[in-house]
């Protein structure tokens, strides 16, 4: 099976999407001719057509405005935000109008469109280029909210987005778009043609929006991770030897509480990593839910690690990432308890 | 000597407030006939100055005259007095449900049934509006059924937004009317992406976009202003300049613009102002910017210069900031009386098929108020389920919802 980096994994889903239904249409900053600045939407142009592929205006509520009227058509628009940092000037077209769009008209209009946004740290992105706002978008009923963390589950899991018939935000870890990154910021990075979930199937498969993975399964302690923090939690596991049950929720909304209760009853023990920013963070609404759901059988208080409650710094990038060393103390201290 | 070194801030005022007399001598107002009417591929740049001045088709004497007039038959500006009279009827009774605790809130249209009308009838089938809350003229002139909208409005049993949604909040895709949302301005880019994606599919419809004079300060407007002219979408871009955002008058939207038409010079949009209380000069100028849109000629923007005559809302009493008669004193007269006129001087109409007409049409509505109310109103009567308060958010329904729906004991 051929190897592929997340972008080209990425790339490929809008590819296949496209040759597929020519309803799906691809638009953004600088996503036409050059490509886009990660090169996810590189050759798309040249293959499918400035009708289908095209560069927008520097103007996030226009791409996504546009892309809903362009869904309330009919088309099947998968659109780019070229930071997640720059989300904010859509964030009223992407709460108010396409997570209700279906409900407000009871069906009469719909909105199956993809806003694809680079999001995440570890990169020297400073305090714009570093943000993970997930948190913002899993408090709004009527979106889905999906982070992928391997080339093989991108690759999946946006095809199933663009798909899908409602609005999904899909938020790409830019830190792990050409390797696997575990925090290690001292060490080389292995790039994604040696690691096995770098293999991406050709042509068309989905991975179902709203179905976790397990990464590492354990029978200490079940971590919850997403994005980059899925190859913390790892090295933190190795580096602890503790024997942990690493959660790749994939899916924040819809979640899938099924597998994570399973996870947590075995284990008795949860900790709960995320790059945001901890206080009303995804993290609580994980936490609130291990509590209500495994009570009885939680042996330790369910842990946090996460960005600290601060803009995402440039200088202190290390002290803010949320590394193998902080999961790791904190895999060491929920095994205390 | 100069004030140099102490700056001073400027705040826009309107020319009168409670108490004052009204006073619209500083309007100006081109005469009837005088706009010329340029072909549909003009180069916008040749007519910048139709921006500033006003096309206007009727007379004080009820006559259609100059270069917009003609185009449409004595039975269509009979149908489209009726649409008008029927409007303004609607309001005057959905008005009086709201006083009446039938429902919680109302908006009506007096004195700007003339835009909503008259435009819906120079658009095709299959065409998209994107209206903002003060349209409902678009669905009454395409025929759809008053007691439906009666139903949205008391939020029952038969409401088809099942209850979810504010009263007048309607939706209608078979209508050519998009969900209308509460967040001012959002439709304005949507409807350039559904222009932009009828020409990406080859298509032939055109999309209206919706927006009033106060909401051109949204972001929005900017954005969906950069996107028609980028892409030269088939898109009519309507701004209804009715003088008042809630309170606010106009002149704090629009500030040294001149017009809010001349805000589409800078975008290359062909820029047209119009008398909105004048149905056949509305009609005229929606058909020209449509066939432009249709002719893949690009985006037309269109300021309708017409007079907020009744308050904003249910919610609200302009006799707070603005004089209590200044909608008598406005210039452009009131819509339903000057097709009126016109009517009569053409004699095919009169002051008595005029009562007849009022007095038949209020029966419609009552009728309609009836049968909508035998459907339920807001606090009595049939109403939607508990269990449609959780259904059609997603296509389908997710765990986390279904749980919460048992917990609710639906």
């Amino acid at each position: 099976m051929p190897r592929r980096t997340m972008i080209e994994a990425i790339r490929d889903a809008m590819d296949v999407s496209m040759g597929r239904d020519d309803k799906v249409v691809v638009f953004g900053e600088d996503v036409g001719f050059f490509g886009g600045v990660f090169r996810c939407t590189q050759g798309l142009q040249a293959k499918y057509g400035k009708s289908r592929c095209f560069d927008a205006p520097i103007n996030e509520s226009g791409i996504v405005g546009s892309a809903i009227g362009m869904a309330a058509y009919g088309l099947k628009p998968c659109v780019e935000i070229q930071f997640a940092d720059y989300m904010y000037p859509a964030y009223d077209q992407l709460t108010q109008e396409a997570a209700r769009l279906r409900y407000r008209s009871n069906g009469d209009f719909t909105c199956p469109i993809v806003v694809r946004m680079p999001t995440g740290g570890g990169i020297f992105g400073g305090q714009t280029h570093s943000q993970s706002p997930e948190a913002l978008f899993t408090h709004v009923s009527g979106l889905k909210t999906v982070v992928p963390s391997n080339p093989h589950d991108a690759k999946g899991l946006l095809i199933a987005a663009i798909e899908d018939p409602d609005p999904v935000i899909f938020l790409e870890p830019k830190r792990l778009y050409n390797g696997p990154f575990d925090g290690h910021h001292d060490r080389p990075v292995t790039p994604w043609s040696k690691h096995e979930l770098g293999e991406v199937a050709d042509g068309h498969y989905t991975v179902p929006l709203g179905k976790a993975a397990i990464r590492r399964a354990g029978s200490a302690v079940t971590v919850l991770a997403y994005g980059t923090m899925v190859y913390v939690a790892q090295a933190a596991a190795e580096e602890t030897g503790i024997d942990a049950e690493i959660i790749d929720l994939r899916t924040l909304l819809p979640l899938d509480l099924d597998t994570i209760v399973a996870s947590v009853k075995k284990t008795g023990r949860c900790v709960i990593v995320h790059e945001a920013t901890l206080t009303s963070g995804f993290g609580a609404e994980l936490s609130a839910l291990v509590q209500e759901n495994c009570f009885y059988h939680l042996e330790a208080p369910v842990a946090r690690v996460a960005g600290w409650d601060t803009p995402y710094p440039h200088a202190q990038e290390w002290d803010y990432f949320p590394g193998p060393a902080r999961v790791g103390r904190a895999l060491l201290e929920t095994m205390g308890a | 000597m100069t004030d140099a070194g102490m700056l001073r801030f400027h705040v826009p005022e309107p020319e009168v407030r409670p108490g004052g007399t009204p006073d619209f001598s500083n309007v100006t107002i081109a005469s009837a006939g005088s706009v010329p009417r340029p072909d549909i591929d003009v180069d916008p740049r040749s007519i910048r100055d139709m921006a500033f001045s006003i096309i206007r088709v009727l007379n004080r004497d009820g006559e259609a005259v100059g270069p917009w007039a003609g185009l449409l038959t004595d039975e269509e500006l009979l149908e489209g007095l009726r649409h008008m009279m029927t409007l303004r009827t609607f309001d005057a009774r959905m008005q009086m449900a709201q006083r009446q605790g039938k429902t919680s809130f109302y908006m009506q249209h007096l004195g700007e049934e003339a835009v909503s009308c008259a435009f819906r009838k120079a658009l095709s089938p299959g065409d998209m509006n994107f209206p903002t809350y003060r349209q409902a003229g678009l669905l009454i002139a395409d025929g759809y059924p008053m007691v439906t909208m009666m139903n949205q409005i008391y939020s029952n049993e038969a409401d088809p937004l099942k209850g979810r949604q504010l009263p007048i909040m309607y939706s209608s895709k078979e209508h050519g009317f998009f969900s209308i949302s509460g967040n001012l301005a959002t439709q304005y880019i949507q409807a350039v992406g559904w222009a932009m994606a009828s020409a990406i599919s080859n298509d032939s419809k055109i999309a209206a976009a919706w927006i009033g004079d106060g909401s051109t300060a949204e972001s929005d407007f900017h954005s969906a202003l950069v996107f028609a002219s980028t892409y030269k979408a088939p898109v009519v871009l309507n701004v209804v300049n009715n003088q008042w955002a809630i309170s606010t008058f106009q002149g704090i939207a629009r500030g040294g613009s001149g017009t809010f038409a001349a805000r589409g010079l800078g975008f290359g949009i062909p820029s047209l102002r119009v008398d909105g209380n004048d149905y056949l000069a509305v009609h005229a100028v929606a058909k020209w910017a449509a066939e432009r849109a249709r002719g893949n000629l690009g985006p037309t923007l269109v300021e309708y210069v017409t007079y907020r005559a009744g308050a904003h809302s249910s919610s609200d009493d302009p006799s707070a900031y603005r004089p209590k008669t200044e909608s008598d004193a406005w210039p452009l007269g009131d819509p339903i009386m000057r097709l009126k006129n016109h009517l009569i001087r053409l004699g095919v109409w009169s002051n008595e098929r005029h009562a007849q007409a009022e007095a038949e049409i209020l029966d419609t509505v009552i009728a309609a108020q009836k049968e909508a109310e035998s459907h339920g109103t807001l606090h009595a009567g049939g109403k939607p389920s508990t269990r449609d308060m959780f259904e059609g958010l997603y296509a389908e329904m997710p765990p986390h919802l279904r749980r919460q729906r048992q917990q609710a004991g639906v």
